[in-house]
């Protein structure tokens, strides 16, 4: 099963409450989808097994065959080709490798050709499989890293992914089809602003969800909001200076701090429990209050 | 030179020149030898991204061969190259004075693209110069763009 670790707002704490469930599951897999900044390795020192690319099809053209109908261009929903004056313009960067310009040529002038946009790391820590993606500098966007790695997925497994921040495709392509979401919010204007957004995507595409506060100072927002809405509140994490200098010195906090290892234990019990009997959601009680 | 190509704000002369060129409202293109003016919609306006190059084909297919308008990122540049099309910065103003200008010679030809890709999004119309959000989509703290 998958549990996807999302915020809306960067910096609540996505990480942070990954990694400490992670590392509550007896036997787990890590997922870190925060392609333009993974970052869960500097807390679960994985040890890298292997590096493999991530790769998009990108058009090659050969100019000779080409009669610049102009067809490839007009089926380009990202506008990645021009064709103007004889002259056929491809913008790589812009190519999002969706197969449809060479699909569309009439003449055979576009092939399928491959292009980096960013690598797959895969590794082991203790008894978890651990993988992360990163982007290529330069790239616009990494969903097409996620997709990959979420296709590796053995369904079988406990996988907890690392979100990224944003509501963008990146963020579609990691928490489409997962089984459960945890948001993080924080209690700040900005964090709930985002946290409403989130709950707005993931009732469209129908994940279910669950909220966990960090960073709580007791400000009971929040927990109207998720009240009213009936939304379940997972977990809150006080605003606590022990918790931050762990988080500096990279120690997942759950493994120095007393008790955190099962409060994150039961999470992740709640979330299977609700996952098995998703059909009658009523009878899991979250023991929380 | 025959045609140009204004960016523009309305539907005629005297609307104000759009400093945007990709996401323009509209383009008002006008033959200089006959004074004939069409208008069309920018079908560009709204693209998730490419909306230069969108724009840059569409009026370079129109068989443009100037265009005017405030900024033109490097996408659009490179297009507009490719296609011979001339590229001229307006003045602030309406298409009127900005094709008075062309004709007398004042506007001023440019090598280069002006601004960094995405310039022209999220940017109120109106006005020469201002900023503009740089990143697409709704991201939130770091990146996020599609």
């Amino acid at each position: 099963m998958e549990i996807c670790v999302i915020s809306g707002k960067g910096g609540t704490g996505k990480t942070t409450v990954a990694v400490n469930l992670v590392l509550s599951c007896e036997k787990g897999m890590f997922l870190d989808c925060d392609v333009e900044e993974p970052d869960g390795r500097i807390f679960l020192l994985p040890r890298i097994e292997r590096i493999d690319s991530s790769f998009i099809s990108v058009p090659v053209i050969d100019e000779k065959k080409c009669n610049f109908c102009g067809k490839c261009a007009e089926v380009c929903i990202f506008n990645a080709i021009a064709v103007v004056k004889k002259k056929i313009l491809f913008f790589e960067r812009l190519c999002r490798g969706c197969s449809a310009c060479w699909l569309v040529c009439p003449e055979g002038a576009l092939s399928e050709g491959k292009k980096e946009t960013g690598v797959i790391k895969s590794g082991e820590v203790k008894n978890l499989r651990f993988q992360e993606g990163s982007i290529n500098p330069g790239e616009e966007t990494g969903h097409s890293i996620v997709y990959h790695m979420r296709n590796m997925i053995d369904k079988n497994d406990t996988v907890i992914i690392d979100g990224p921040p944003g509501l963008s495709p990146v963020l579609l392509e990691t928490v489409d089809k997962t089984d459960y979401a945890i948001i993080v919010t924080e209690p700040t204007p900005f964090g709930f602003h985002d946290l409403c957004l989130t709950v707005e995507l993931l009732d469209n595409l129908k994940v279910p969800y669950g909220v966990i506060i960090n960073k709580d100072n007791g400000n009971s927002s929040i927990e109207e909001y998720c009240q009213k809405r009936s939304i379940p509140l997972l977990l809150k994490i006080p605003f606590d200076m022990e918790i931050a200098e762990l988080y500096s010195r990279g120690i997942p906090f759950s493994m120095e701090l007393p008790g955190w290892h099962d409060k994150f234990k039961n999470v992740l019990t709640y979330i299977m429990k609700y996952h098995w009997r998703k059909k009658d959601s009523t009878s899991v009680k979250w023991p929380y209050s | 030179m025959k045609k140009v190509a204004f960016s523009s704000t309305g539907r005629d002369l005297n609307a104000l020149l759009d400093p945007r060129f990709g996401r323009c409202d509209f383009f008002v293109i006008v033959d200089v030898e006959t004074d004939d003016v069409e208008v069309f919609e920018n079908e560009a306006k709204n693209a998730s991204g490419g909306a230069g190059i969108q724009a840059a084909q569409f009026v370079a297919n129109r068989g443009v061969d100037a265009v005017v308008s405030g900024n033109f990122g490097p996408n659009a540049f490179q297009t507009l190259n490719a296609a011979e099309v001339a590229i001229y910065t307006g003045t602030g103003g309406t298409i009127q004075q900005n094709l008075m200008a062309l004709v007398n010679n004042q506007l001023q030809r440019i090598n280069g693209s002006t601004v960094e890709s995405h310039h022209g999004m999220n940017m109120p119309q109106g006005g020469m110069g201002g900023g503009g959000g740089r990143r697409m989509g709704g991201g939130r703290g770091r990146g996020g763009g599609w």
